[in-house]
């Protein structure tokens, strides 16, 4: 540090300093960047397992420093089950998709809820599935145009789009639930707080904690980093709204 | 000295599996082998292993990817259409390897068939089954005593060679009783610094992965796999041989049709017709070299494949013999057991269109 100078902000260490393969203005990277910063603040990094999904997060493990697995399609529910049965005082986390978690995945995640296993999911929810080309995610909106739904979603024939935390909270062992997003600092920092509460419970052993991030896609929404925060704002927020669904009863 | 004891061979091969150390079994229940995971929840207040009955087959096999990873020694057990839905993890876990034992107690196919006897998954057992160029080792018991001995042997390969190991049994073997010898329980000490356990400063994170996007390195990955492969070929076929040295007949089977099969070589013998049997234990790796060998001699009129189901080890069979002698079949399928007379019988036949 140079004389005079004052450290204000740096790369959590957890996050290893590589160039990131998402899009310019994706929340990935911040929310990546989010759950190092967590980690490093417990200081749990030795104690952590991650579970990465299929979709644009299946490289996380090459921007986390902690132990991975990589799951097949939906499955990380069912790995992380196994992983924190296996090791009880270690910290579990899946990093899913909208495609992996409530699509494909669907009946690991509600069982694994169901169960109350005692992990943590991070949900990234941005309504489209991003890494195979922009095709409708069973989050996208209705009337939300994508590759398989050109014309906009129409839910007579796709259903409307799934809402996850409204549904997971329903869960008599899931302890947390809450919905964030990174549109403005202040969601960022509410956002980690609730990554740091979803670990803090589970290392208090209190069942399934589920944080849910209605995040964006630029490339996918075809649209500027810009334009895709507008849209959270306008459209994904007032079907989609911010805010604890579930939390454990204050002592 | 073991216990002797008098056990279904699916309870048999789940006492098998504690006393070999299980740490974690995760599964779903399907006939005929629900009873290896009741006998487990059975027994599970007196020992430490973990029990879960999952969701689904295909939940269950991730499961076994999550737990086997993190370093503990874990088991399922399904049968033939449970083990269809597991087959895209068999993959994943092959890739990634991951040490774990599988068993498919094998009952009648296609789709929901039957659930009686079969050996109608050898196929998907030793050529595949998921996607992608990978083996898993496997393992044909033929008898009760065997399930037990083949749960120790299956776990120990799994570790050793960090690739999934399969016990191919079917409904008969899973659900007869028999005498059998119980080995004392040995303590699991595994050394798996390859588990994703947390990282500790001083080393590098693990990471258990089947993903190689560029494609130098997915062929680099495949090449590792390859080699192991061969390693497991060269140092891991088993077999068993039953009066083949003299045989001018050699009946090929494995498993249940191994042991009827045992009966038709005496009733030959009975009869001065001079019949052998080659049993592959090892189904991969498969003896192609010893059938080879057999087939050279010159005593040796032609060879038999004996199964349950269409017709599927004749054409690993036929590969070894490569054409010095011929190769017949005959098989039952449906969940029907063939019996010693029918199969002898099918000899005779093949024996007076020879001459």
């Amino acid at each position: 540090m140079k004389e005079g100078y004052k450290l204000i902000y740096k790369r959590p260490k957890t996050l290893l300093d590589t160039r990131m393969h998402y899009c310019p203005g994706c929340f990935h990277s911040t929310i990546h960047k989010l759950l190092m910063e967590v980690i490093d603040e417990m200081g749990i990094q030795e104690k952590t397992v991650g579970i990465c999904p299929v979709g644009c997060s299946v490289f996380a493990y090459d921007y986390m420093d902690v132990d991975m697995q990589e799951a097949a399609h939906g499955r990380a529910a069912a790995i992380a089950t196994a992983i924190k049965r296996m090791l009880p005082d270690r910290i579990v986390f899946s990093y899913q998709g909208d495609g992996d978690l409530a699509a494909i995945g669907t009946a690991e995640t509600i069982h694994a809820c169901n169960r109350g296993e005692n992990f943590s999911f991070i949900f990234i929810n941005n309504g489209i599935y991003g890494m195979t080309g922009g095709q409708m995610a069973p989050t996208t909106l209705e009337g939300q145009k994508t590759t398989t739904s050109p014309y906009g979603r129409d839910p007579e024939k796709a259903g409307p789009p799934i809402k996850m935390s409204e549904i997971v909270s329903q869960f008599e062992r899931v302890a947390y639930v809450e919905r964030v997003s990174c549109n403005t600092p202040a969601n960022s920092r509410k956002a980690k707080r609730a990554i740091r509460r979803s670990f803090e419970y589970q290392i208090q052993g209190l069942g399934t904690t589920f944080v849910e991030v209605a995040s964006n896609c630029p490339s996918g929404w075809k649209c500027t980093p810009e334009e895709s925060l507008n849209w959270l704002k306008e459209r994904v927020f007032p079907y989609y709204p911010l805010g604890v669904f579930k939390e454990p009863p204050k002592k | 000295m073991g216990e002797i004891k008098f056990m279904k061979g699916n309870e048999a091969l789940a006492e098998a599996a504690i006393r070999a150390g299980l740490q974690a079994y995760f599964g779903y229940p399907i006939t005929p082998q629900s009873e290896v995971i009741e006998y487990l929840a059975k027994e599970e207040p007196k020992h430490t292993y973990t029990l879960l009955q999952a969701e689904s087959e295909v939940s269950a096999i991730n499961m076994i990817y999550g737990g086997a990873g993190a370093g503990a020694r874990v088991m399922t057990t399904t049968s033939s259409p449970g083990f269809s839905l597991m087959q895209e993890g068999v993959s994943y876990i092959a890739c990634a390897e991951i040490p774990c034992l599988l068993v498919n107690v094998v009952r009648g196919g296609p789709g929901l068939g039957t659930i009686q006897p079969s050996q109608g998954d050898y196929f998907q057992a030793v050529k595949g089954g998921g996607h992608g160029d990978y083996h898993m080792i496997v393992l044909g018991p033929n008898s009760v005593q065997e399930m037990v001995d083949h749960t120790f042997l299956g776990f120990e390969l799994a570790d050793k060679y960090r690739c999934p190991a399969l016990i191919l049994s079917d409904g008969a073997i899973g659900q007869m009783m028999e005498k059998v010898v119980l080995p004392e329980p040995v303590p699991y000490k595994p050394n798996k610094p390859w588990a994703t356990t947390g990282k500790p400063p001083d080393r590098e994170r693990n990471i258990l992965t089947s993903l190689y996007i560029q494609s130098e390195e997915m062929e680099k990955k495949n090449l590792i796999l390859q080699e192991k492969y061969k390693k497991i070929v060269k140092n891991e076929v088993r077999f068993e041989e039953y009066q083949t040295d003299d045989a001018e007949i050699v009946i090929a089977a494995f498993g249940l049709t191994s042991r009827i099969s045992k009966k038709v070589v005496d009733l030959g013998r009975e009869e001065g017709i001079k019949i052998g049997l080659f049993r592959p234990i090892s189904l991969w790796p498969f003896p192609m070299n010893q059938i080879a060998e057999i087939a050279s001699r010159d005593c040796v009129k032609f060879f038999i494949s004996v199964e349950m189901n269409a017709g599927q080890m004749v054409e690993d069979v036929r590969l070894a013999v490569s054409g010095k002698k011929p190769v017949y079949f005959y098989g039952r399928m449906g969940g029907i057991i063939p019996t010693p007379a029918e199969i002898f019988n099918a000899i005779k036949e093949h024996i007076k269109n020879q001459e």
